[in-house]
Parts: C-alpha cells; sequence; structure tokens
C-alpha cells in the first residue's frame, strides 16, 4: 500500500494500532504477583477444572499500555464537545470520584450488620431526601440500576397499586416520539403498548390521547420536557385526563437536566418518575454505564415500592427493610441485588451538595439558553424541527440538506472531523433525518460558537455539490465508516484462537 | 459555581442573539403555577469542594470501613484484591466519560474492550457467547429466566433452593410481571435438593447456582441431562467468579444460559453496586439474548474494527418487541473486569482461584474445632455454611463490636419467620486472598470466647 501516511508499524505517530489483548503476551506471564498457594488442598469434590480457560498472559506493562491506547481510540466529554441529544453529557467532576472511592464508603459490603454502616445509610437518606425535594414527590425508590429499569420499576409500582384496588388494567399509552425502553419496559410489566401520536407542534395531540384514554388505561408515559426538546405544555390538562380516567401519570425523567431546580415535577401533577442520575447529577457515562435510576413517588403510590428501603428507627439511627416480611407497607418484590447503585449515590450527592439550590437553578437555566443559542445561531444553516423556544435541547430535520446529497448521517460523520462528537441522530422517530442537539450547562460559549461555525461551513459545503467529501468521512478518526451490515450478516462476537496450520512454508 | 462556564456577559450576549429579554421567558411553555420563582426550597445553596468532601468523610468515619476490621462476608460479594492499575486505567477520562459506543469511528477503544470482555467471559464460563454486560448478577438471572420462556414457548420456571435470595426474588418479580408459572423450591438448607424431580414437559428451565448461596458446590451435568431430555434449558448462576479459575465451568456441565455477578473481579463490593452482570450462553440461542453485543467488521479501508450490532433484537429499534428494555449496561465496570483479568491471565487467574479456596479450607478446619460449631459436609469453594449454637445474628453483630466481620447470617437472606427454625443458627462464611493467617485465628479465638 502507498496510501499517504502508511507506515510499517501500522501506527501513525499518537495514533496506535493495537492488537486484542488475545493476540498479545503467553499463558505462562502474568500481570499480578501472589503468593504460591499450599499444595495438596482441594475440597472441590472432584470439581476441578479439565481444561484450560484460554486467556492470554502479559506482563503489568503491557496491559497498562494496552488499555492506555485503547483508551485513546475514544472521543469523551473530558476531551471535547459531547452535544447527544437526550443522552446529557455534561462534566462529570472528579471530587465525585474521589468520594465514591473513600475508606468506609467504596469498600463496605453490603451484608455488613446495620450498625457499623449507619454513615452509608445515612448518606442513601440525604441523597433520597435531595431527589423528593427537586421533584416535590414525597418517596423515592432507590435501587433501580439505569433509566429503564426505573422505567420498568415505576410500572411495577403502578400495576402493583392497581392491583391491590382490585382493578386490574391492559393498556399503557406512550407517545411515538418516546424512548424506545418505553414501550420495552411497560410490555416487560406485562402490558399492551399503544402510541399516541404527535402533533404538528411536536407535542402529544390530546385530543388523541384523551381519545385512547379508558378504564383500562394504567398509565400514560410521558417525556417532559420531551424527545423533542419541547416542554409538553398541556401537561396540567394531560395529568387532569389522565387522573380522571383512574389511570397513573409516568414520566421518563431522561430529560430533567432542563427544568432541574427550576419545576418540581410532583407540581405538574406527575405521579412517578425515574431520574438518570448519570444525565441530571453528573455520573459518569462509562462508556454504557454503570447507571442509576432511582423512581420519586406520589403518596399513592409509595406504599407500593419495591424492597430495599432505608428507614429511620426510633433512636436516630437507620435501618433497611430489605424484605417485603419486614415492610408495614406492601412493596411489589425486589429488582435489583443489594441496595441499588450505592456508588452513584455517592456521586449524585456530591454533584448536588456541590451544585446547591442556586447552583442547579442556575444550571438548568444555562442549559436551556445553551440550546436556545444553537438554535437561534444555526437559523438558516439547519431547520429547526419546531418553532422555539426549545428547552435544553435543539431538534433539527434534513430539510436544509435537501437535494445535496448529504444526509444527516454524512454530517454527523463530518463532524467527527471537526473534533466533535456527532448529535443524536435519527431519534427521535418523528422527525425525518432527525438531529438533536443537547450541549448542557458545561459547556463555553466559545466551545459553542466553534462548534456552529463547524457546522455552517459543512452545510455550506454541502450546498456546493461536494457530496463526495461526506460519503467519505470521517477520514481523520481511528477508523473510517464500519461496516455493519457485514457484523450482523456474519457475528463475529468473540476471539477464537486462529486454526493451526495444516502445512507449514 | 466552578461547573458552569457562562459568564453573565455571555447570558447577556447570548439572549440578545436569541432574541429573549431573560431566560425565564424561555421557559414560557412551562405552566406559570409551576414555575418557582428562586432556587428549590428546603435546600442548601452551593458549597465548596472541601465542604463537601468533609461532610462525605463524616458520613465514612459512621461505617466500620471492611480495611480496618478481618472481614468474612460473602454471599454475593467478595472482597478481593484488586491491582492498583485498574483503578487508575479505569479513571481515564476517555473511557469514564466516555458514553456507548454509538459513533463506532470514535468508540473503538470501549468497543474492542467490550469484545475482549464477551471473549473473556465466553471461555471463563465455558460457553460460546457472551454479551457486553448487565446490570448486576440478580438481574441477569431473571432476563436469563425471561429469555428461557421465548426459547422454549413454555412458562414454568423451576428456581433451585440454592438461589440467592435476591436473585430469586428479582427472578420471581419479573417472571411474576410477564405472568410466568413460578416453581420456587425450598431453601436448601442441607444439600439434599433434588431439582430434576421438578422437571417436566412444560418446564423452560432450572435455575441453579454454582456454588450454591451456602457454598456448596456440585456436579450439574446429571441434572442437565434430565432438563434437555424434558426440552428445558438449564440456567446456572454464579456468584463467585474467581471459582471459574478452578472450578468445572457450568458450559462443561451442560448449561445452557450462564448469569453471574462480576463484581469479584475488579470491582470493590461497594456497599453492592454498582456491579456487573454476566450472560453467557449458546451461539444458537445469540438473537434471544438481552443487551448489548460487539461484534467484529471491517472499515471502509479494510482495517479491522468493531461496532454495537444484532440490535434488532434491543428495544431502540424493536421498541415493545424488543428482547429485553435494556439500554444502559455496566460498561466501566466491565471494564474494570477485563482490566483484572487480563492482568491476572491464565496462570494467575488459577492461582488466585487456588488461594481462595485454600484460605477457605484452613478457615473451615479452625471454626470446626470450636466445640458445637459445625461446618457443613460437602465439597465447597471459598464459602461455607457453619451451625452456631446461638443466633448468627447476636454472635454477628458482638463480633462487630470487637472488630471483626464474621460472615452473613442466614437470616439476614431469609428473614422470612417460617425459615427461622432453619436460618437463625446458620452463618455464611467467606475466605478470600485477602483474609491473613492471623485475620483467620482472631476470628475463631473470638468466635470461641463469644459462644462461650
Amino acid at each position: 500500500m502507498t496510501q499517504e501516511g502508511s507506515t510499517t508499524s501500522g501506527h501513525r505517530g499518537l495514533d496506535a494500532e493495537e492488537p486484542l489483548s488475545f493476540e498479545q503476551g503467553s499463558p505462562d506471564k502474568t500481570g499480578v504477583d501472589l503468593p504460591e498457594p499450599a499444595a495438596g488442598v482441594d475440597r472441590l469434590g472432584g470439581l476441578t477444572r479439565t481444561r484450560p480457560i484460554g486467556l492470554p498472559g502479559l506482563a503489568e506493562p503491557e496491559v497498562v499500555r494496552h488499555y492506555l491506547r485503547l483508551s485513546r481510540q475514544n472521543f469523551c466529554i473530558d476531551g471535547g464537545f459531547y452535544p447527544l441529544g437526550s443522552c446529557t453529557m455534561k462534566h462529570n467532576p472528579r471530587l465525585n470520584e474521589k468520594l465514591a472511592r473513600l475508606p468506609g464508603i467504596g469498600d463496605l459490603h453490603p451484608l455488613q450488620p446495620v450498625s457499623t454502616v449507619q454513615g452509608a445509610l445515612a448518606l442513601i437518606d440525604a441523597c433520597a431526601g435531595w431527589l423528593k425535594a427537586l421533584t416535590g414527590l414525597p418517596a423515592v425508590a432507590m435501587s433501580p440500576g439505569a433509566g429503564a429499569h426505573g422505567e420498568l420499576t415505576g410500572l411495577m409500582t403502578i400495576r402493583a397499586a392497581l392491583e391491590d384496588r382490585g382493578d386490574a388494567r391492559a393498556r399503557v399509552l406512550v407517545p411515538e416520539s418516546a424512548h424506545g425502553t418505553n414501550p420495552a419496559s411497560a410490555r416487560f410489566c406485562g402490558y399492551r403498548v399503544e402510541a399516541i401520536p404527535a402533533d404538528r407542534r411536536g407535542r402529544v395531540d390530546v385530543a388523541a390521547m384523551k381519545q385512547k384514554l379508558g378504564p383500562d388505561v394504567a398509565a400514560i408515559m410521558l417525556t417532559n420536557p420531551n424527545t423533542c426538546g419541547l416542554f409538553e405544555n398541556d401537561i396540567l390538562e394531560i395529568a387532569e385526563a389522565v387522573h380522571d380516567a383512574g389511570a397513573f401519570f409516568y414520566c421518563d425523567g431522561a430529560n430533567f437536566n432542563a427544568i432541574v431546580g427550576r419545576v418540581r415535577p410532583g407540581d405538574l401533577g406527575i405521579d412517578c418518575m425515574h431520574i438518570n442520575l448519570h444525565k441530571t447529577f453528573s455520573t459518569p457515562h462509562g462508556g454504557g454505564g454503570p447507571g442509576a435510576g432511582p423512581v420519586v413517588l406520589s403518596a399513592a403510590l409509595a406504599p407500593f415500592a419495591p424492597v430495599p428501603s432505608v428507614v429511620h428507627g426510633e433512636d436516630g439511627t437507620f435501618r433497611i427493610i430489605e424484605h417485603p416480611c419486614q415492610s408495614d407497607a406492601k412493596p411489589f418484590g425486589r429488582v435489583k441485588g443489594f441496595h441499588g447503585q450505592f456508588g452513584m449515590f455517592v456521586r449524585a450527592l456530591a454533584y448536588m451538595m456541590s451544585m446547591g439550590a442556586d447552583g442547579l437553578h442556575q444550571a438548568s437555566a444555562d442549559a436551556v439558553l445553551n440550546a436556545n443559542y444553537l438554535m437561534a445561531r444555526l437559523d438558516g444553516t439547519l431547520h429547526p424541527a419546531f418553532p422555539g423556544p426549545c428547552m435544553h435541547e435543539a431538534l433539527f430535520d434534513e430539510d436544509t440538506l435537501k437535494d445535496t446529497g448529504v444526509t444527516t448521517l454524512d454530517l454527523a460523520k463530518a463532524l467527527i472531523d471537526e473534533g466533535f462528537h456527532p448529535m443524536t441522530v435519527y431519534f427521535p422517530l418523528v422527525v425525518h433525518g432527525a438531529m438533536l442537539v443537547e450541549p448542557t450547562e458545561t459547556e463555553s460559549k466559545q466551545t459553542l460558537d466553534a462548534f456552529i461555525a463547524s457546522l455552517k461551513s459543512l452545510v455550506a459545503r454541502a450546498h456546493g455539490g461536494d457530496a463526495r467529501f461526506f460519503e467519505e468521512a470521517p477520514r481523520l478518526a481511528p477508523r473510517r465508516r464500519l461496516d455493519e451490515t457485514r457484523a450482523a450478516r456474519q457475528p463475529v462476537l468473540r476471539w477464537r484462537p486462529p486454526a493451526p496450520e495444516i502445512a507449514a512454508e | 459555581m466552578r461547573y458552569l462556564p457562562l459568564t453573565e456577559a455571555d447570558r447577556r450576549t447570548m439572549l440578545a442573539a436569541i432574541g429573549s429579554e431573560t431566560v425565564d421567558a424561555l421557559f414560557c411553555d412551562v405552566p406559570s403555577a409551576a414555575r418557582l420563582p428562586g432556587p428549590v426550597p428546603g435546600l442548601p445553596n452551593h458549597a465548596d469542594e472541601l465542604t463537601v468532601e468533609r461532610a462525605f468523610q463524616a458520613w465514612a468515619a459512621r461505617n466500620l470501613s471492611p480495611a480496618n476490621a478481618p472481614c468474612f462476608l460473602g454471599a454475593g460479594a467478595y472482597r478481593h484484591h484488586i491491582p492498583a492499575s485498574v483503578d487508575h486505567l479505569i479513571q481515564r477520562g476517555e473511557f469514564l466519560t466516555a458514553y456507548t459506543p454509538y459513533q463506532p469511528e470514535v468508540a473503538q477503544g470501549t468497543l474492542q474492550y467490550l469484545f475482549e470482555f464477551q471473549t473473556q467471559v465466553a471461555l471463563a464460563t465455558g460457553m460460546e457467547v457472551a454479551n457486553a454486560s448487565l446490570y448486576d448478577g440478580a438481574t441477569a438471572t431473571a432476563e436469563a429466566v425471561l429469555m428461557a420462556a421465548r426459547i422454549t414457548r413454555r412458562s414454568r420456571i423451576v428456581l433451585s433452593g440454592g438461589l440467592h435470595p435476591h436473585a430469586r426474588e428479582v427472578t420471581a418479580t419479573n417472571a411474576r410481571f410477564m405472568n410466568l408459572d413460578l416453581v420456587q423450591l425450598p431453601p436448601d438448607w442441607d444439600g439434599g435438593e433434588t431439582a430434576s424431580d421438578a422437571v417436566n414437559s412444560a418446564t423452560a428451565c432450572v435455575v441453579v447456582q454454582n456454588p450454591d448461596v451456602f457454598g456448596r458446590v456440585r456436579d450439574l451435568a446429571p441434572l442437565a441431562a434430565t432438563c434437555h431430555a424434558a426440552g428445558a434449558l438449564l440456567v446456572v448462576v454464579v456468584n463467585e467468579v474467581v471459582s471459574l479459575g478452578m472450578l468445572r465451568p457450568p458450559g462443561d456441565m451442560g448449561a445452557d444460559i450462564v448469569a453471574a455477578e462480576g463484581q469479584s473481579l475488579g470491582n470493590a463490593t461497594g456497599f453492592g453496586g454498582p456491579t456487573v452482570g454476566l450472560f453467557a450462553t449458546r451461539e444458537k440461542f445469540v438473537r434471544q439474548m438481552p443487551g448489548r453485543l460487539v461484534g467484529e467488521t471491517v472499515d471502509a479501508d479494510g482495517r479491522r474494527g468493531f461496532v454495537l450490532t444484532l440490535s434488532t433484537r434491543e428495544q431502540h429499534i424493536r421498541r415493545e418487541k424488543a428482547t429485553s428494555n435494556i439500554c444502559t449496561n455496566s460498561g466501566l465496570c466491565a471494564l474494570a473486569f477485563t482490566i483484572h483479568l487480563t492482568l491476572l491471565g491464565e496462570a494467575g487467574f488459577a492461582r488466585l482461584a487456588k488461594l481462595n479456596h485454600v484460605a477457605a479450607v484452613s478457615l473451615a478446619d479452625r471454626l470446626a474445632a470450636i466445640p458445637a460449631v459445625t461446618v457443613m459436609d460437602g465439597p465447597f469453594f471459598n464459602e461455607f455454611t457453619v451451625h452456631l449454637p446461638k443466633p448468627a445474628v447476636a454472635v454477628v453483630e458482638a463480633l462487630a463490636g470487637r472488630g471483626i466481620l464474621a460472615g452473613v447470617p442466614a437470616a439476614r437472606l431469609f428473614p422470612e419467620a417460617d425459615h427461622a427454625a432453619e436460618a437463625d443458627a446458620r452463618l455464611l462464611v467467606a475466605a478470600t486472598e485477602t483474609n491473613s493467617e492471623d485475620d483467620m485465628d482472631r476470628f475463631a479465638t473470638a468466635l470461641e470466647e463469644e459462644l462461650r
């Protein structure tokens, strides 16, 4: 190959090509020194392994280099603007990480005697207290492991409350624009899902929703602000209609960052909402988890919340209800091992205390300001799917790219070469060629201006007829576009040792 | 405020560009009655780092850290030594602060480590394929049951009495809402359970744990044969993955799905979370799997690369027809797992397992020598159950007062009144490579004194 920049090693300056760990080292090496175990001890009853596992062996420096080189192939919020709509890629404070690792916090065993973990229970209680105050709802189930898990838990709570009053219901209403997790969670709670259309303003079609309401509707699941980045301004009317039908109002709290500290969901008639601690409350996304999805609950739902729950004892100590038989209420069961994502409670609480009521009030203002600034400055460059003002994210459609031969995906890939992470593309599904841009409050005006300048120049280039430039993007990333069809048609989901060579040359 | 870069001047300039007088005007779609005039009442204002840190140190000081007390607790969370480079590497911003690898051109780091993780999990469990992780072992168990019901198109689920109660309760909760028919065998106090007897032609799967919640290890091959003869699947749960360094893996005993808690490698006990759920199965069931999968492919220049794949199983494409509602997995915990296992390698992993087994055998012998203490019969790995002449809850509390974290009373896991007769006297005890001979002597001596 005579490709420009090609090298013998395959590396390109700081950009290293890194083989799989399985293609390195040798099985007799190790990166951990351990003492020699006493010989002759075996109480496994003959159930020992009969063959090697097939793991490679690498020394510590080799392992460190391997993962460091892999890390450098990732885009991250620490390194650049990551306006991934619906994901709230805000700064992840390192104080949170430090506190999550304190001795006496990071190293506790979940089943230590309760007398030895009073500080941990107080911490969970404090985190719960903030979440309740910020949402204006009286109870919270802390244990769900992520947003979708919180949705499922919230719906289970609703179903338990309905069944307790002898009112089994069959349907859950979900807007077409909802996250895919909403219908999936309803289904895994045993409900039939019915879609509600959006109106021309990108909001729930209230008339259509009212038609679908009935005595067999258990709940409506509404994201607010919705996935189009708009506040559902008919929310009080929606809540009233839902309650009049005897159903519960579930809110997907994925977009809580737009209103946190300024609007309490409890004041909007919401009965139940999960909170993505990894979005609104700055816990790291970690390349796709771990998240945490506590669910705040109205007084009507609170008795049915799952175990565990931390409760105040008579003498100022804390207790933990770990099994329904220990509860005076009617918990529907358990959704996760132990006490939920404790490490994420630590981080979220550190964030909430750092920001305070005043800081959170300012944060949602800045998040909304940043999104509206992008929308205003991109006027004429990208076409807003709906007129503003928007909330914390700006949604554009593909209209201004019409007849250029350049698609939403092409534009996204070209942004990679400009040093930005692309926005969310092709979501929500209700908008053709959707581009959902969520800047968050932790970006400076300077960063936004640079992003705007790149987008303007790229869209101008698209109009200049240079479709090929876009088709070939990205050029400057660790990889060019990847063949996803091939990956799905001939799945290779793990490394396998190469077949032994039959004849050596 | 240190996390907010906009200045007042920026805000004014930006509002002017928008053509809005105030930020509040941007919230015009929110009903005015629900708009708070100022910060949320009842909460303190912002705080500097030092102030926040002091508050957390005060909470930490009210806990007994296992770093300061010999710790013999297991029951699904195990204290192991984590090499320093693991935590260093997972805190690199490129790993910590990246999102789900939806743009694979700039996420090869995450995608490649997940591909390596999937390979490690498949190999260690003796299975053909594994996914990119789930929330934890308990939720992975529930997902395994739902998957078995989809594959077999049957609804009868048999849960062994050796299953950790948290995994059993999470599975039972999910199964109930999906209208599955649940057969829960009673707690297997003495290892006499014959789950085979519960299998019939309507059975979707049997779920067993190995080692079981009481620490017992058993050969699951006969149960697998019974399941397969009836057209049912065998789901094997592993709560202590270090056992796989030494113990015959579930795949070699006929498991169809393995659901495991991966905390032991790379992840601190962390008061129970976050951890990482492992999920492995046979190749023919891949399209029924829950969770994310990473696959190998090539880029436009023909270079090897990795992408999220088979996503037509997932909620963002299939919505209510998806194989699971899961979106986020446990990426960073999976990274910690994978780095730790890569550091250990074949030889180190086997040695670590052996050290755990040796420690547990040594502790079991010490405790068995105490009059009135009975150690359970039969094979075990690094955890076992002892029978005490007094309620275990009180003994554990007394030993905690002496700075020893003595184990998990069975009554903590089985608090129902009808289990009291069996549970009260039983204590689950684990030993790992972190327990010194001195720790074990202190524990045995203190226990003997408490029982006098």
